[in-house]
């Protein structure tokens, strides 16, 4: 069972996100890390970059293949988390406490449009469902 | 989707069920993964279900003769109980699949040929038949398989089999045996680099062979492994795989396994003259294997580019290699190819990501001859 932390909000491509202040910390979820399996290098976007909601803007490569990250809101790259660099199988030991990058964020009010604990956890309670 | 006699068992051990040709078979199991499954096969032992594999029996007075038409390596010079490796090749050099060659004198051979190829491989062979003189039996779905491999792989079947694996040779193979009472073909082969064997049994015992194996090897470390370690394993050991290294297009000397080609041998073969000019000529491309220096995966279909930037090939295989911890491709380019030592970038998202040509295998393969 995939863990899902109460605190964040979600994306139904497996994103979450938090808000610290006006910066958004954002990663994968325990689902994604599960299904794209040991993980081997994260391509990380410039510090800078603006992104939409929506659109991929991060490369995880697993020994399965190389996975999109889109991102939750839209926003402009602030952080990313250097740690990864060397390490990539820390997202698969803990891919919460192991962020991807921090957002400026556009508008914080995108947010509520996102899922909540709740009902991400409704969504990856079907998926599991589905491949069993 | 066909399913192998061992399915059940994928699914009770948390195989991640996949569609490989029409198979649904695991790409790993969910308590080891892809990285642990692989190191488990190069330090004890891995246990494969390879039944969705194709093996085909070519029997009659023209069995040697006809064969050997179609497949690249000599055949006569095999001995009976000898197992060797082939290119079916097309008229035009490039290759239809690629199998091995199980002889059990010149008037009887399995081969054993790709499961997504199996039906067009048997479509071959049937336009190639004569009209008496070989008799062709398609037993794939007759036939289960799993392949034990692995350091520990020999000492494991011992305990299994009726017979003593240390007296079968590296590719060759015994008959009319049995594993755990259950009569068996069993080859020294695999396609891991490591020491093993391949282990052909009727489809109804598959997981019967199957439980067995794994009992027999639970003390030594045995685990099942699924289609992606399968493929890591086999892609760091510098093996092949139709349709990568091989295409309708990408002949068996440009791979570089032009030791299993042999333009000269009696009687010729399809895509003979073709190859013989190549050989004759020289090549117009070939694959070289290339260890990435930038931070990035290469993986088949990518560019590659040449210092100068310049587009002069594609990767035919790429990935990480969990042996080395190292991130490899092989690249398929235009001759005159870089020489060992020299850089080449694979173009990864837009970025050229450079790299240096090394040695083919990357991983030294471990059998015991």
């Amino acid at each position: 069972m995939a863990k899902i932390p109460q605190d964040l909000r979600y994306t139904k491509d497996h994103e979450w996100i938090r808000m610290e202040g006006a910066t958004g910390v954002m990663g994968i979820t325990d689902y994604a890390q599960h299904a794209m399996g040991d993980i081997v290098y994260v391509e990380l976007p410039d510090e800078g970059r603006e992104v939409r909601a929506g659109e991929d803007f991060i490369v995880v490569e697993s020994v399965k293949g190389a996975n999109d990250v889109f991102s939750p809101v839209s926003g402009t790259v602030a952080g990313v988390n250097g740690d990864l660099d060397g390490a990539p199988e820390l997202l698969n030991e803990d891919p919460y406490t192991n962020w991807l990058v921090r957002l400026e964020v556009a508008d914080p009010g995108e947010l509520d449009s996102l899922l909540d604990a709740g009902a991400y956890a409704k969504l990856v309670e079907e998926l599991e469902a589905e491949s069993e | 989707m066909k399913r192998t006699p061992m399915y059940e068992r994928h699914i009770a051990a948390g195989g991640r069920m996949v569609d490989f040709g029409g198979w649904e078979l695991p790409v790993q199991y969910d308590a080891t993964g892809i990285k642990t499954e692989h190191l488990a096969v190069r330090s004890k032992a891995g246990l494969f279900d390879v039944s969705h594999m194709g093996e085909i029996t070519v029997k009659g007075p023209g069995a040697e003769k006809w064969l050997s038409r179609l497949v690249t390596n000599d055949i006569f010079v095999m001995k009976d109980f000898q197992v060797q490796y082939n290119i079916m090749c097309t008229e035009a050099g490039g290759v239809v699949d690629d199998l091995l060659v199980y002889r059990y004198g010149p008037e009887k051979f399995l081969l054993v040929v790709n499961a997504a190829n199996v039906d067009k491989d048997w479509d071959w062979l049937r336009k190639h038949l004569p009209g008496d003189g070989v008799i062709l039996e398609n037993i794939s779905m007759k036939t289960a398989e799993t392949a034990l491999q692995g350091p520990a792989a020999e000492a494991i079947l011992a305990r299994a089999a009726d017979f003593d694996p240390s007296a079968l040779r590296f590719f060759t193979f015994t008959d009319g045996v049995s594993v755990g009472g259950i009569p068996a073909i069993v080859s020294r082969t695999g396609y891991t680099g490591e020491d093993g064997f391949e282990i052909y049994v009727p489809w109804e015992r598959g997981a019967e062979l199957w439980d067995l194996i794994l009992e027999a090897g639970k003390d030594a470390g045995l685990i099942p492994i699924g289609l992606g370690a399968r493929d890591s394993l086999r892609f760091e050991a510098g093996l092949p795989l139709c349709g990568h290294e091989y295409t309708d297009i990408l002949g068996p000397l440009e791979a570089g396994f032009g030791f299993f080609v042999k333009v000269d041998k009696p009687g010729g073969f399809i895509g003979q003259p073709v190859l013989k000019r190549q050989k004759e000529e020289g090549l117009r491309r070939k694959i070289v294997g290339l260890r990435l220096e930038d931070k990035g995966v290469p993986r088949a279909g990518m560019d590659v580019a040449d210092p100068s930037g310049k587009m002069v090939g594609t990767v035919t295989s790429g990935g990480y290699c969990p042996s080395l911890d190292a991130n490899m491709a092989l690249c398929c380019v235009e001759t005159p190819a870089p020489a060992e030592g020299e850089s080449l970038s694979v173009v990864i998202r837009d970025r050229p990501k450079q790299g240096v040509v090394v040695k083919r295998p990357f991983y030294d393969r471990k059998y015991k001859k």
